[in-house]
């Protein structure tokens, strides 16, 4: 029988000859990279210590980023900050990443070329499996679980089941990845893909960059899955070859894979979607929305913080102005692509047409900083999650969509399609 | 381990941030924790559980952010156990890691009413709400190895002595 990509992933990590990898079975494995960020590093050294962990097993494969509060709103962050800069410094840690010298982590940890296609990577935060993107298996996990594999260099996983989306047909203007995992999201909804590895193929894959593939896979776990990837192709294979520090492999499922289910995306259907308060899986098209008055549009997170986001955003801004009544705020991922954007004058664009440049930071995308809403507030976001009081107040409302759809939210003061803008 | 307890009964796909919002992710004392949860949606929830209750949700509980002042929050409460129809693995993980006992029972679940008295056998993988009895599967034996520790830190503890005990064991 053959294997999906996930099982595929796990065989090569597994310490447990004994242990088939079926769905279901429990694995004993070694990882690739262990993800801390600011908001769940300080307390997995304190699980460490816990423990009674002296020095890290693998102080190499531990990448530490300060992204969520930083740089810190208040006293209370900047002593997590504090905590992590400590521990880094004391265990050796080389991958640490400070404010002003990385950015948000799953943007940041590809673009340092510190995951590769075929690696295993734990995080703390649950959006690690958007290192899917890059045919990588990514996952979040307990913040404890950090610490024991900081501890015994190995961890388990449940083998996962797997679905598999085989995507065809041609991409239309303003069609994103984005539009890809919201579509996924209405076809399965919010615990369609609980426990699962979720497998994209298919001829239309090659119509997204690197970029818009970590737009898909960033919103995976919003499904309930555990993980998922774009199967590797000559894009994954061109990135790989040009960022990636290790060895890596490029991992195909097999023809007789065995998929719970398949589902076809004909991409010449597909027009830009939104997500409606308060579930990522309340999607519908643009077009049925139009209208809704829109106070704020952020722009940004590690869902869609990418130069191919910001060049999207820049097309609509260009020689516009952000509306009357509406504010926005763009939020480039990382420091590399911040400093690439001013390069192409894409900032230049931002600053002109009224928006809100800041310094990456997860910040208003999970409530903490740089951008929280008030009771009534409406918001259009390319972040990933709208549920109740994430954004700021519990009366507050945010629609996810794609760059094009928040940033033609952004001029037109409502939610349109940005090709009738 | 066996529960008992007043039950307390939440919807489908109660996620993370209506546990406890963002912003307070910066706290990590489980008692100034458990203040907050659900406070933005139902700002009783803190007064009226009381120590030993059972919370029992529907499919997907936990779901969203991963994040461990949710089922620290909900431990530092006092509630004994979960029951869910099915848990967000994140959820499922950390609350294991923890110490916090969770169970899935799809049945159970879907019958539960607010205010019965509940009876929950972990290992036994037997329910009971107001005497009726449902069944499910008990934990796997790996995850059921580390409930029994109280926890993944002890657990670890215990490995790090099994690998001292034999020497050039580094896995």
């Amino acid at each position: 029988m053959g294997k999906t990509i996930a099982e595929k992933i796990l065989e090569r990590h597994s310490l447990d000859d004994a242990v088939t990898i079926e769905p279901g079975n429990i694995v004993r494995a070694w990882v690739d990279l262990v993800l801390l960020n600011d908001a769940n590093g300080p307390v997995a050294i304190r699980h460490f210590q816990n423990m009674g962990g002296e020095a890290v097993a693998s102080p190499d494969k531990l990448a530490m980023v300060c992204d969520h509060f930083a740089p810190a709103p208040n006293a209370a962050a900047a002593r997590m900050l504090g905590d992590m800069r400590r521990f880094a410094k004391e265990k050796g840690i080389r991958h640490f990443f400070d404010a002003g010298k990385g950015g948000i982590e799953h943007t940041l940890i590809p673009e340092q070329g510190l995951l590769g296609p075929g690696d295993l990577i734990a995080g703390g935060d649950s959006h690690t499996g958007t290192a899917g993107a890059f045919g990588a298996f990514g996952t979040g996990m307990s913040w404890a679980g950090m610490a024991a594999i900081m501890v015994l260099d190995e961890t388990w996983f449940r083998v996962p089941e797997s679905l598999r989306f085989n995507l065809f047909g041609a991409k239309p203007a303003f069609v994103t990845g984005k539009d890809i995992i919201l579509k996924v999201l209405q076809e399965v909804g919010v615990d369609g893909g609980l426990y699962k590895s979720i497998e994209f193929g298919g001829p239309a894959v090659a119509a997204f960059n690197i970029d818009e593939r970590m737009a898909i896979c960033n919103m995976l776990v919003e499904a309930g899955a555990k993980t998922g990837m774009v199967e590797p192709d000559e894009i994954t294979a061109a990135w790989a070859k040009q960022h990636c520090k290790r060895d890596y492999v490029l991992l195909k499922a097999d023809a007789d894979a065995r998929y719970e289910a398949r589902f076809d995306i004909d991409l010449s259907q597909l027009r830009p979607l939104v997500a409606k308060p308060y579930s990522p899986g309340n999607v519908v098209t643009v077009d049925s929305i139009k209208g809704v008055h829109v106070d704020q549009v952020y722009m940004g997170n590690c869902a869609n913080g990418t130069l191919t986001d910001l060049r999207q955003i820049a097309s609509i801004l260009k020689g516009r102005k952000i509306a009357s009544g509406t504010r926005a705020i763009i939020v480039p991922a990382t420091q590399k692509v911040y400093l690439q954007a001013v390069a192409e004058g894409l900032i230049e664009h931002f600053v002109d047409a009224g928006a809100a440049v800041t310094t990456p930071t997860c910040g208003a995308c999970f409530g903490g900083h740089n951008g929280a809403l008030d009771d009534g507030e409406v918001a259009v976001a390319t972040i990933n999650r709208n549920f109740k009081g994430r954004a700021g107040h519990a009366g507050s409302q945010v629609y996810l969509g794609n760059s094009y759809v928040a940033a033609a939210a952004a001029v037109a003061g409502e939610i349109i399609d940005p090709a009738k803008l | 381990m066996i529960f008992e307890g007043t039950v307390h009964v939440l919807g489908d796909s109660i996620d993370t941030d209506v546990m406890i919002p963002g912003r307070y992710l910066s706290i990590l004392d489980p008692a100034q924790i458990a203040k907050h949860i659900f406070e933005e949606v139902d700002p009783g929830f803190v007064q009226r559980v009381k120590p030993g209750d059972i919370l029992v949700a529907g499919t997907n509980f936990g779901a969203g952010s991963g994040r461990e002042q949710a089922p620290l929050g909900l431990k530092a409460l006092g509630l004994s156990c979960v029951v869910a129809a099915s848990f967000s693995r994140t959820f499922y993980r950390m609350a294991i890691d923890l110490g916090l006992p969770i169970i899935t029972c799809p049945e159970a679940a879907r019958a539960a009413k607010q205010g019965q008295q509940g009876r929950v056998d972990t290992a036994a993988g037997e329910i009971t709400f107001d005497g009726r009895l449902f069944r499910t599967n008990p934990l796997p034996k790996f995850v059921q190895e580390i409930v029994d520790e109280g926890g993944l830190t002890n657990w670890v503890r215990r490995e790090i002595q099994r690998r001292r005990a034999i020497p050039g064991t580094t896995r």
